[in-house]
């Protein structure tokens, strides 16, 4: 499966110029969105969108707010917890069925199929299993990000070369021997590539898990918000959300790149 | 049918009955999840219903000019992107975080710019899926071997004839990925936003249902949407595998 976030990764350079470029053009991007943003504020009304400006300070304020600092654990305990859960389970069940072709064949479509289904409409059923509250959550987190994960181990172990594995059986090497130092360092840069999309979909079920069965966290903030149509503290949040979910992912995707530099060309 | 087609239907149908099972047994609350049997008899009088009926065609219909949008889009932005390696380099890390932001809380922001139609939805299901038919897009082009290239070259063909003879079948099975991932994704972004505020289509069915506790509809519901989605993507699953095997493996 090719992930939706799986950005092909590109040939880094260690030129320190051409990163100082790249830099660059990143901060022109981000400027030339905020001025797109600050023109759709204008021509649409303040009302519908909220200019840069607003939409800083409107966070300010809920970031200074008392009941914050309770919201933003809330979720980042749920996230957290989800997260280990997603990413463990789904490392374990890929690494199964990677390893063994025919539970592999069987569950790949499986896998697919329970992948593209809205997993939204689920939520009664969460609900009605682990009743309100974080458990519920973080399900609903789980559901989101383990699918991926468990899809891009799998991938990773059956691409390892057989090669590979001659070379250590010329060695001697025992099974723990083989993968530690053969099955892990040949999966690890798919097994990244996993975990970045793992992250950024277990974060959405998380807070998709919030707007529904809670009374805390960020994602009830924001369909507080979205149903008293308060539309600067949903822009608001959503910059804060962004904001986050982006720094996240640069860091796991300059890993990535320099895990998959380390290896032999894909 | 290969032998784990066999076992697959056979892990798939043990797991349906084991599911009954424990359900007749009374190891599940009733009140939690109800026996497949009854879900699929709830789907079938579900779908006598005309205003079942009338949701699962505008659901259909919303999802439909969502995909055709978001195919038709992406694919330009990924021939952009692919122009213009320096932006895209620049929006990589924004592509990557894109999915982990809940899209559909804009959806009051819809309403008010287009309107209390099904606009608003077609515009959250296309949100949604264009950037992965970008993202594959991107990925097919720059997998075009560049042998391929010199050898249009040489042959002397237009910038339409190597586009048309070479460039898209070489990208093909990405393209197809994107598409793939279009149909699931407008599926899940506009099933969202019918979810959480729209007052028809599927979704709203749904969470009707689950709000007055009729738990044979809202799972006949759920299979019934399932089974679609579910069917539609193995097609497409099948066609991909069989695309990348004419091309040789990945």
């Amino acid at each position: 499966m090719h992930g939706a976030a799986d950005v092909e990764p590109m040939a880094v350079t260690r030129d320190g110029a051409r990163r100082k470029t790249a830099l660059a053009d990143i901060v022109v991007l981000m400027v030339a969105m905020i001025l797109l943003w600050q023109l759709g504020s204008w021509r649409l009304g303040h009302e519908v969108m909220p200019s840069p400006a607003a939409t800083l300070r409107k966070l300010a304020a809920i970031m200074t707010d008392e009941d914050f600092p309770r919201h933003a654990w809330e979720t980042g305990r749920a996230f957290g917890t989800a997260l280990v859960i997603a990413l463990a389970g789904g490392l374990v069940i890929g690494l199964v069925l990677g390893a063994h072709r025919l539970s592999g064949d069987v569950a790949e479509p499986i896998l697919v199929a329970l992948y593209s289904i809205p997993k939204i409409t689920l939520y009664p059923v969460i609900l009605l299993l682990f009743g309100l509250g974080i458990s519920a959550k973080i399900a609903f987190g789980v559901i989101h990000g383990i699918i991926p994960v468990a899809v891009f181990t799998m991938n990773a172990v059956r691409n390892i070369r057989e090669v590979y594995f001659r070379a250590a059986k010329a060695m001697r090497l025992s099974g723990v021997q083989t993968a530690w130092s053969i099955v892990l360092p040949a999966t690890v840069p798919e097994i990244v590539s996993g975990f970045r999309l793992g992250f950024a979909l277990t974060l959405l079920g998380t807070l998709i898990g919030e707007m529904f069965a809670s009374q805390r966290g960020l994602g009830y903030m924001l369909v507080k918000a979205m149903e008293t149509n308060d539309v600067g503290t949903v822009m608001a949040l959503a910059l804060l959300l962004i904001t986050l979910a982006t720094m996240a992912s640069s860091v796991l995707l300059a890993l990535d790149r320099k895990l998959h530099r380390g290896t032999a060309p894909a | 049918m290969t032998r784990s087609g066999w076992i697959r239907l056979a892990v798939i149908g043990g797991a349906v009955a084991l599911l009954e099972a424990s359900c007749r047994l009374g190891l599940v609350s009733r009140h939690a999840v109800i026996p497949p049997s009854e879900m699929a008899r709830g789907a079938f009088r579900a779908l006598g219903a005309e205003d079942v009926r009338g949701d699962v065609l505008a659901t259909l219909l919303t999802v439909a000019q969502s995909f055709v949008l978001a195919i038709v889009a992406g694919f330009a932005l990924g021939v952009l992107l692919h122009r213009l390696p320096r932006l895209r380099r620049a929006l990589d890390p924004f592509l990557a975080s894109y999915y982990a932001v809940p899209t559909f809380v804009f959806y009051p922001v819809f309403i008010v710019l287009f309107g209390l139609n099904r606009w608003p939805l077609v515009t959250i299901g296309f949100i949604f899926a264009v950037v992965a038919v970008a993202i594959n897009t991107l990925d097919g082009l720059s997998r075009v071997p560049r042998a391929f290239l010199r050898t249009a070259q040489v042959m002397r063909l237009s910038g339409r004839q190597t586009l048309l003879r070479v460039i898209l079948p070489a990208a093909a099975p990405w393209l197809f990925t994107g598409a793939k991932f279009a149909v699931a994704y407008s599926f899940i972004g506009v099933i969202a936003g019918e979810f959480v505020q729209a007052g028809s289509g599927i979704g709203h069915a749904i969470a009707f249902a689950y709000n007055s506790f009729d738990n044979p509809t809202m799972y006949g519901l759920m299979i019934l949407l399932f089974g679609t989605v579910g069917t539609i993507n193995m097609i497409l699953w099948t066609w991909e595998q069989r695309l990348y095997a004419r091309r040789g493996g990945r």
